[in-house]
Order: C-alpha cells, then sequence, then structure tokens
C-alpha cells in the first residue's frame, strides 16, 4: 500500500511538471492550432539561461524571474521571426519551421553548453516533505507551482481584459478584428506566455533529470499526451491531463511485470493514440460544431 | 453637410472574380442609409470592403481619413462598428463578455460599466441572461447582442449586415425600431444592407439600390420607396 501511494503521490509530481508543459502547448494550440514540437527546447534552452545566472553568482528566484522575462521575450521575438510570415502557410510548413526551431535551439545550446549533463539547484530543497517519507520538498513545491500558474491563468483569461481579447482572438479572430482586437499580437503574446511557462516547466524538472540539452525529449511527449488527454482547447483539462499522465505513467511501470522505466515513454505514446481514437476532443476539450 | 463616409471607385475583388465595378457613394453625418439589392449584388461586399475584410481598390474615406491599407482593427478603433451578416458572436463566452469585448478597444474604461447598463436598458432580454452563454441565445436575442456589441465600441458609423436575416417579421420589427431610436438618441450614422427591402425603406433617410456591382440607383428613402421599378423588383407589388 505504502508504495501504491508513494508511486501515485510521485506521478502527481511529475505529472505537475507534464502539466505545464501541456498547457504550454495548449497556449500555442488555441492560438495558431498547430502543436508546437520546439516546446520542450525552448524550455531546455531558458533552463540554460537560468542556470547561466546562477553561475554568474545571482540568486535563485533572481535567475528565475529574470528567465521568465528572457523567455517571454524570446517567445514573442520567435512568433515574429518565423511563424508570423508562415500565418496562411499549410500545416507541413509549420511541422517543418517547428522541427527546424528545434534542431537550431537543441545545436545552440549544445555548442554553447556542451552536452555534459548539470546539476540544477532546487528552490525548495530535497528534504522530506512534512516530515513525510512518501514525497520531498522538491515534489511538492513542483505541485504547488502547478497550481499556483493554473489559478493565475484562470485569473489572466477570466477576469483581465487582455485575457478576453486573447481568447476572442482565438475562438474567432475574424469577429475579434470586427471590435478592434490586433489578433496578430494575440498570437504573440500566446506565444510569449507558453514559452515562459515551459521554462517553469523547465526549470522545476531539471534538478530531477540533469540538466543538458536533451532533458525535454521525453517530458515534452508526456506534455503532449497530457495535452491531448484533457483535450487541446482546455487548460484546466491540460493541467488535469499533466496529472492523470503521470500518475498512469507511475503505476503502469511499477505494477505491469516488464514495463519499467525503459518502456514508460511508449506509454505515452500508447495513450496518445488510444485518447485520439476513443474520446479525439480529451476529457474536457469543446466539440466544435460548424453551421454549415 | 459633410459626408461621414465617401466612397469612391471601389471596386472589390474575391480572388480573380470582381465583385464591385466603381461603387460610388456618400453617408452623411447623422443619416440612416440604406442599401438595397439582390442576392449577389454586392452589398455585403461593400461592407466588407470598408473595413478592408477582402481585397480593394478606389478610395473610401471617413471623416475625411483615407481608410485604404488600414488593418481591419484599426478601421474599427476609428469608431466603425461591423455587425458581419452571421452575428459574429462569441458564442463560447458569456452575454456580458461579448458586449465587453465590444469595447476592448477603448481607453475609457470606467465608462464601460455605465455602457453596459445602457445596453440592458435597450435591450432588457440580454440583462435577463447576462451570465449565458451567448450561443444559447435564440437568433433574434444573439442579432440584439450583436447590435448591442457593435454599440460597446461607441462608433460613430454603425454597419448592419442583414440584421433581420433569420428572424420572426415580429422581432424584426423590435429590432429596426431600436436601431431608430439608436440612430437618433445616440447620434451614431448607420449604414444597413438589407434584403427587407420595405422595413429598411421604413427606417431610413436615405437609400442606394445596387445592382451587380454598380450603384443603379439613389435618393431619399420615400423617393427610392416610390419608385415605380424598385416597387416592382424589391418590393413586390
Amino acid at each position: 500500500m505504502e508504495l501504491f501511494t508513494n508511486q501515485v503521490l510521485a506521478g502527481i509530481a511529475t505529472g505537475a511538471i507534464y502539466a505545464c508543459m501541456a498547457l504550454a502547448v495548449v497556449m500555442i494550440y488555441q492560438a495558431i492550432d498547430h502543436l508546437n514540437f520546439a516546446q520542450g527546447e525552448m524550455a531546455m534552452f531558458s533552463t540554460f539561461v537560468a542556470w547561466q545566472m546562477m553561475q554568474w553568482g545571482m540568486p535563485y528566484w533572481g535567475a528565475f524571474a529574470l528567465t521568465l522575462i528572457f523567455s517571454f521575450v524570446g517567445g514573442i521575438v520567435i512568433e515574429r521571426a518565423l511563424f508570423k510570415p508562415l500565418a496562411k502557410a499549410p500545416v507541413l510548413t509549420h511541422v517543418a519551421g517547428f522541427i527546424a526551431l528545434f534542431a537550431i535551439i537543441n545545436s545552440v545550446a549544445g555548442l554553447t553548453w556542451d552536452f555534459t549533463i548539470k546539476q540544477f539547484p532546487s528552490p525548495f530543497g530535497s528534504s522530506p516533505f512534512l516530515g513525510s517519507q512518501l514525497i520531498s520538498t522538491h515534489q511538492a513545491g513542483m505541485i504547488g507551482v502547478t497550481l499556483v500558474l493554473l489559478v493565475l491563468l484562470f485569473i489572466f483569461f477570466r477576469y483581465t481584459r487582455v485575457g478576453l481579447a486573447m481568447r476572442a482572438a482565438a475562438t474567432l479572430p475574424e469577429s475579434a478584428r470586427l471590435v478592434g482586437i490586433n489578433t496578430s499580437w494575440m498570437i504573440a503574446l500566446g506565444w510569449g506566455m507558453a514559452a515562459a511557462i515551459g521554462s517553469i516547466a523547465g526549470m522545476l524538472i531539471a534538478p530531477v533529470v540533469f540538466l543538458e540539452p536533451n532533458m525535454m525529449g521525453g517530458v515534452l511527449i508526456y506534455g503532449f499526451a497530457a495535452a491531448v488527454v484533457g483535450g487541446l482547447s482546455s487548460p484546466l483539462g491540460a493541467v488535469i491531463g499533466g496529472f492523470l499522465v503521470g500518475v498512469f505513467e507511475n503505476l503502469v511501470g511499477t505494477y505491469i511485470p516488464g514495463v519499467g522505466n525503459e518502456l514508460k515513454l511508449p506509454i505515452a505514446l500508447a495513450l496518445i493514440i488510444t485518447v485520439l481514437v476513443v474520446k479525439p476532443n480529451g476529457l474536457f476539450g469543446r466539440t466544435i460544431v460548424k453551421r454549415v | 453637410m459633410t459626408a461621414l463616409l465617401h466612397v469612391k471607385d471601389l471596386r472589390a475583388y474575391y480572388g480573380q472574380v470582381q465583385a464591385l465595378h466603381g461603387l460610388e457613394f456618400d453617408l452623411q453625418e447623422g443619416s440612416l442609409t440604406t442599401l438595397l439589392g439582390a442576392n449577389g449584388a454586392g452589398k455585403t461586399t461593400t461592407l466588407r470592403s470598408i473595413c478592408n475584410m477582402i481585397r480593394s481598390t478606389g478610395s473610401i474615406e471617413f471623416e475625411g481619413k483615407k481608410l485604404d491599407n488600414k488593418s481591419t482593427e484599426s478601421i474599427v478603433r476609428l469608431g466603425i462598428a461591423h455587425v458581419p451578416q452571421g452575428r459574429g458572436t462569441f458564442t463560447t463566452m458569456t452575454v456580458e463578455e461579448n458586449l465587453q469585448l465590444g469595447a476592448i478597444s477603448r481607453k475609457d474604461i470606467k465608462a464601460i460599466g455605465d455602457d453596459i447598463e445602457r445596453m440592458y436598458a435597450h435591450f432588457p432580454v440580454l440583462k435577463q441572461r447576462h451570465t449565458q452563454q451567448a450561443g444559447t441565445l435564440s437568433g433574434g436575442e444573439q442579432q440584439m447582442l450583436a447590435v448591442a456589441r457593435a454599440l460597446m465600441l461607441r462608433p460613430r458609423l454603425m454597419l448592419l449586415d442583414e440584421p433581420s436575416f433569420g428572424l420572426a417579421p415580429l422581432i424584426v420589427r423590435d429590432l429596426f425600431k431600436i436601431l431608430g431610436k439608436i440612430n437618433r438618441e445616440d447620434k451614431v450614422s448607420i449604414l444597413v444592407v438589407e434584403q427587407n427591402a420595405q422595413l429598411a425603406l421604413e427606417l431610413a433617410d436615405k437609400a442606394y439600390v445596387i445592382e451587380t456591382g454598380r450603384i443603379v440607383m439613389s435618393g431619399t428613402a420615400d423617393e427610392i420607396a416610390n419608385n415605380e421599378d424598385v416597387r416592382k423588383s424589391y418590393l413586390g407589388y
């Protein structure tokens, strides 16, 4: 029983990271209807930036805040430079763009910081959380940060004018323009926010998986799985999907013989395919009905 | 009297197909002008050209400012509210959010709450339903919401595309009554495109008839209503 509880809690903790990645993926998917394959690499790059600042002697939270700003601006720059010109291009052009971005960021990070793994500090430490052996303070911190993030996003989208404008631009771009919303900048803003959210995921998972240019590969696939499970149109769904995928991954790895650590990744892929076949809109996604 | 909107030699295209062939018309400040014509004559295209939603050439001036090469959103921000065909309702959002979206480009944030209350006074049914998802409203209610949303911009000019479309006759009467009131009391100039010519002519002070992308007739609403050809073609008696 203790093994079970332990695995569930650990699953929720890693699920928090998947939830963050899924949130980032959903932000961009809402804005441009495409999955950003480079989301993980963007997060990895941001994490390296944070690491570099700490190497230069900056305290953790200072580096954390500056990295958020860097990522936000970086996301906007990427959208303006690369994807705004592609706005009307077909899907495959976007896919090629994402893959190019993936390769470029990965290589630049490798070139700048090399491919050896690095320690990344946790602001929460790794002692047992509240004296319990089940979960560490860092794991508790990951869950806490994700939930705070979700609440902040909810408030932003529900109660601010910019949030309202972003929702309008994402659901009905033409109507949004007709009330005076600059939809193109709303997309850029979505990219900025997605990059910032991704950087949080990167900085939280780095103490667990260690910092190196390929650290986000697996995480992003789980993030995709989480986004698909939750429904690509729902931020809340993405977060719940993230926790579900984290728990599911751990339980299957523990209790189904032969799966172990090596076969965990295919589970994410199997989950994506199963959801897409059985319930394409995910658990919380909206079905888009078009009137003819 | 100066023209609020001055359209000259307007030509619009859908891909290779030309839909407007040198359209010219004026809209006077404070007027309620209607654009009549059969299906496919170019009425909707004219409205869409004004907001630069399709490719067009020629000159469109609003309060003396050229609108050519301006983006749709910046044209709207000049004070032109467009209620498109199909209403453009944000169906997944609440009625109140739709109204707030109408005012999203305004800087005077404090006055928005009062304006929402004013809209509820114009359209009491919207107040009853203000927390409902806009998609759950009936067609008539959605049309009222669309008009209210456009008014939230505090526009100088409102473009209405077939407001009567798909509505029951009684509801259309109500809606047009409110439009007349808005035109008189709130000093909003209105350009309305209608297939229901009779109703539009009752309401409007000025009318243009458009045929295959050209203005073929213009005059006061009374003149047009009493014109023999118009009566035969559009009024059916």
